[in-house]
């Protein structure tokens, strides 16, 4: 077991850095076509250089969606969402904001906001330039959401947007990546980042966005060679070979 | 009326006479005014289907004979909806029916009319249903009858329990006071003849496959004419089996049979059964409730007992005569379950039972039942509060349980209040409660029931793809169905894995939406072994006993020679504790430091203690770095040297059992558990509010799950104290975390503590010592390297 300060790891946390080619805390590097990010703990990128965030896949509102349909998950959700968002957004004080598209788990899910929420949501826009990307969940976000509202934003060799093509410098989500580890008979699921250098795919944000395992076709199809799962542990992120995962 | 018969004692058939009385001496007062309008005059409730269809046919027989106009129909879920139908418009005099049968046919309007003529329920093997959140559904389903009906009265059945006082009082409305049904007891059956197999083998110090009798266990098939074998899990089984099939060489017609199973293998199985073909059925508890499977005459129970009245009803399986003794040879598996066997055999022979005490009534189950009242006729909360009590698990319900209940069926009961107008159930005028729209009824229907098993996906033997193509190989689609599997066992395995199953091992390739695909692979050896313990741990009787019996040297002398050795070496090299006390022992070995302790609460409640003793000892800065238990102690290893650190007063046992563990500590690992997570979600599925079957064309069950785990997170850190995480607590008091359990012994050693720190392992810790790092060898290998293993640590144990 790794002991460092004395911090002892959580049981997750130590099968995850059995397999991991390198553990960081909190915050991983990790390369898209030559500009270096950070892939953060919470599921956040963060461009130091254009002091840009990026997050995806909020989902917002997804309880309340399922509540329409007579599922009556717990509303809280959302504010849970919101209150993490704060949370990276007070670390990194970010110039703008990018939100990878999905923000919003259905067409009328921001409707259904909370005036709580909704104040939330403003006061973190405020203060900075915010960019809500559309997806298959939200394809026409309303103007009186603040912001602005974009297909996708290229930056500095970088193209942000929702739906992963494959293209080199290519930043996406949509696909909620996760890693399933196994040792010893044990095994363990977490969200990651998903990224072979050349492009990348986010991990979902939301509190309720369930994953998508990496070793489906889907991330066969983006990433021709192996690609690493920078996966997000209790208390620091692992970085994990593709193929060591289940 | 409860009638307590042990197996055999014809009391089915007891239960129907009152009935076949009443229905066949007209003019009869329970027929109504004339004879022709036929009524449903009693309902006939057991925990199998396969049960109900027996019974029918047993019945059928002598109302055939004594040519008695008595009409006897089943209702399972196998019964076509035409019949159905018609048994509402027309019932019966007698039905058949399970208890998630009977909830819906309660959900429904034209439940008054088809109960009101009800005289007589009979509940089958009350024993078993009281003890699950089945039993709580049906004494709410009682509950209903009792208001319904009038003058129904019931009887039930049962085998001989510890507290017929408390089964009694499921039986009848409980109004204020505790009230309680007459217990008829039928005594006089032959007192079983039970033994313990005197190996001449040498006794394992661990494990649970009990390998090294295999030979013997097979003379003893050979010896009778049919043989059950009992053995405690799945895996097992499929072990069993296999190596018998092996050293088969008289071709003896030996069977399997387990709850994972496909159905249609089961039922052959069965028939052979019934059809007196088969010499030896290896079985897990599939086997154990009441169905009758003709001819057998020898009981064999591979491992631990785990419970007296447990093993009372397995031995009953053999010979279903009253007159003549059941016989059952035991076989440890291992020198502490000789110690269990020894104690077991002497409660059968004092014929004490240790069934668990009655349950208090789920209150996910009383969401289902509520939302069920909200489908038939409209209620008013106050007259269902009323009824609700009497039911003996919910006599004491408090009000805002039952409405935070309510308001949890209706709009999820969140303190934010924000799904008003997505309501399940409302309120009309009048102030009833009717369900608000006709999918709710429809949903309610597809899920009724308590029973929410491990997720399970199909296991379909396919042909091999070639080597070497990766993950991105094309399989065959179709193949044959082998059975089902839990989920958790295949997330666990990696393609190219191979194990255990359906009697074969197989090798594990892929898994396509809910199915595993696997294909027969040519090992002689499973890769992993798909061992977990047994559902049931040690009763708290059990171990009691054996305590006392380690505290009695006499008693011994009744013990194989080489486990008395073994205790005798103990005692002279540590201690043996004494029946209040437990020993902690300390030693050093390998570059680590070991502490181990002898609880003896079974494997649950050890696992759950371990979770927390890590997190103490981490913050006491004893650096622990994991730790193992079994049924009877749990051993942790660390960096810190533990001798010395209680030597020098750094580390102190008594703060470190201290009953307080249970608070903060318990909460804060509750917040990771898998297991708890897993409580969560049979909760969030019992109460409704995540569907298991879907209406219409939401097929693939892995599209619409919703995964409870992100539910389980986000609830517990908004509203902690919401009904449905009330219930998961309640249900991991008892259940898979077993925490009452744990708080009892805290209780019990509080003060009796007693340190032995030792230069190097004791003899007692050889066992629990052995079941490190198990999960990490395989097959016949394991066997050979915990032997290996075995000797190095025997020899140490040994040394002075």
């Amino acid at each position: 077991m790794i002991y460092e300060n004395d911090e002892p790891l959580s049981d997750s946390d130590h099968l995850l850095s059995v397999l991991a080619i390198n553990d960081a805390l909190p915050g991983s590097p990790l390369l898209v076509a030559a500009v270096e990010f950070v892939a953060h703990l919470s599921g956040a990128l963060f461009w130091e250089q254009e002091r840009l965030l990026v997050v995806s896949d909020l989902h917002l509102e997804k309880g309340s969606s399922f509540a329409t349909r007579g599922v009556l998950l717990p509303p809280y959700d959302t504010q849970a969402t919101l209150a993490r968002l704060a949370t990276v957004v007070a670390h990194y004080d970010p110039r703008i904001v990018i939100a990878l598209g999905d923000s919003f788990h259905d067409r009328d899910a921001h409707e259904r906001l909370s005036a709580a929420d909704r104040d939330a949501l403003a006061a973190l826009q405020a203060p900075r330039d915010w960019i809500w990307i559309s997806g298959n969940h939200d394809p026409a976000l309303p103007s009186d959401l603040g912001g602005v509202v974009a297909t996708e934003v290229a930056l500095g060799g970088i193209v942000f947007r929702h739906e992963p093509t494959g293209e080199v410098g290519e930043i996406a989500g949509h696909l909620h990546p996760k890693a399933r580890v196994s040792t010893r008979g044990r095994s363990m699921e977490r969200r990651c980042f998903a990224s072979d250098g050349e492009r990348a795919v986010m991990p979902a944000f939301g509190a309720y966005a369930g994953g998508l395992s990496i070793r489906d076709r889907a991330f066969a199809r983006i990433f021709s060679t192996d690609f690493v799962a920078h996966v997000l542990g209790d208390s620091r992120m692992h970085a994990i070979a593709a193929s060591r995962c289940c | 009326m409860l009638l307590i018969a042990p197996t055999g004692a014809g009391k089915t058939l007891a239960g129907f006479l009152p009935t076949l009385v009443e229905l066949s001496c007209p003019p009869s007062p329970a027929r109504g005014e004339g004879s022709k309008s036929r009524a449903l005059h009693t309902l006939y409730i057991s925990p199998l289907k396969a049960l109900a269809v027996d019974i029918a046919r047993n019945l059928e027989a002598p109302i055939a004979e004594m040519e008695l106009p008595i009409r006897v129909e089943t209702r399972t879920g196998d019964t076509p909806v035409s019949r159905r139908q018609r048994q509402r418009r027309y019932p019966p005099d007698i039905l058949l029916t399970t208890p998630e049968q009977m909830a819906l046919l309660l959900a429904s309007d034209d439940a008054p009319f088809l109960f009101s003529s009800l005289r007589r329920v009979v509940l089958d093997e009350l024993h078993a249903l009281v003890t699950s959140k089945r039993g709580d559904l049906l004494s709410l389903a009682l509950a209903r009858l009792w208001r319904l009906a009038p003058r129904m009265r019931t009887i039930g059945l049962s085998a001989t329990v510890a507290e017929p006082e408390s089964l009694a009082r499921f039986l009848v409305p409980q109004r204020g006071e505790a009230n309680a049904a007459d217990i008829v007891t039928a005594g006089g059956a032959a007192a079983p003849v039970v033994e313990m197999l005197d190996t001449r083998e040498r006794l394992p110090w661990a494990g649970h496959s009990a390998r090294h009798a295999l030979g013997e266990v097979y003379d003893l098939i050979k010896r009778n004419r049919t043989a059950l074998v009992f053995v405690n899990t799945r895996s097992q089984a499929e072990m069993l089996f296999q190596d018998l099939w092996r050293i088969n060489d008289d071709g003896l017609a030996i069977a399997l049979h387990h709850g994972s199973l496909d159905v249609a293998q089961r039922r052959k199985v069965e028939q052979a059964m019934t059809a007196g073909r088969l010499r030896g059925v290896v079985c897990t508890s599939s086997l154990d409730l009441g169905v009758d499977w003709g001819d057998v005459d020898l009981v064999i129970n591979i491992g631990a007992p785990k419970g007296s009245s447990r093993l009372m009803q397995r031995i009953g399986r053999a010979n279903h005569r009253l007159d003549e003794a059941s016989r059952a040879v035991l076989v440890p598996a291992n020198r502490f379950e000789v110690l269990e066997c020894r104690v077991a055999i002497d409660a059968v022979n004092e014929n004490a039972q240790d069934t668990p005490p009655l349950r208090s009534g789920a209150l996910d189950v009383l969401a289902q039942h509520v939302l069920g009242c909200a489908c038939g006729e409209p209620f008013h909360a106050d007259r269902l509060y009323d009824e609700v009590r009497t039911a003996a698990p919910y006599a004491n319900l408090t009000r805002a349980d039952f409405d935070n209940v309510i308001d949890f069926v209706a709009t999820g009961g969140y303190a934010l209040k924000t799904y008003e107008r997505f309501a399940r159930i409302r309120q009309d005028k009048d102030g009833r409660w009717r369900v608000a729209n006709p999918r709710v009824r429809q949903s309610y229907r597809l899920n009724v029931g308590t029973i929410v098993e491990e997720a399970m996906l199909k296991v379909k033997l396919v042909r091999s793809r070639h080597r070497g193509s990766g993950s991105t190989g094309t399989i065959a689609r179709g193949g044959r169905m082998l059975g089902e599997i839990e989920e958790y066992f295949i997330e666990g395995l990696v393609a190219g894995d191979t194990f255990v199953f359906g009697g074969e091992i197989v090798r594990y390739e892929a898994l396509v939406e809910d199915q595993v695909y696997v294909s027969r692979a040519n090992d002689d050896h499973p890769k992993v072994p798909s061992y977990m313990g047994g559902k049931f741990p040690l009763s708290t009787y059990l171990a009691e006993r054996v305590r006392n019996l380690l505290d009695d040297k006499r008693a011994w002398n009744g013990l194989p020679d080489q486990v008395r050795e073994w205790l005798s070496l103990q005692a002279s090299f540590s201690r043996v504790p004494h029946a209040r006390e437990m020993i902690v022992e300390t030693f050093p070995r390998a570059g680590k430091h070991y502490l181990v302790c002898y609880p003896f609460e079974g494997r649950l409640a050890h696992q759950t203690l371990g979770m927390l003793l890590t997190r103490r000892l981490e913050r006491m800065r004893a650096r622990p770095l994991g730790f193992v238990a079994n049924e009877y102690a749990l051993a942790i290893w660390m960096l810190g040297d533990a001798s010395s650190m209680i030597r020098h007063a750094r580390l102190d046992l008594d703060a470190l059992f201290d009953p307080d563990m249970l608070g903060d500590d318990l909460e804060a690992w509750l917040a990771e558990s898998a297991l708890m997570k897993r409580t969560f979600r049979s909760c969030a599925i019992i109460s409704g509010l995540i569907a298991r079957r879907f209406t219409g064309e939401e097929k693939s069950r892995r599209q619409v799950l919703f995964s409870t785990d992100l539910v389980y997170d986000v609830l517990r850190k908004h509203q902690p104290d919401h009904v449905l995480l009330r219930a998961a607590r309640a249900d991991a008091a008892t259940g898979l975390l077993d925490i009452r359990r744990l708080s009892d012994m805290l209780a019990r050693i509080k003060g009796r503590i007693t340190h032995k720190p030792l230069d190097h392992i004791s003899p007692l810790a050889v066992p629990v010592m052995l079941e490190i790092g198990r999960e990490a060898v395989y097959g016949e290998a394991s066997d050979e390297l915990l032997a290996e293993a075995a000797e190095d640590l025997v020899r140490e144990a040994m040394e002075r």
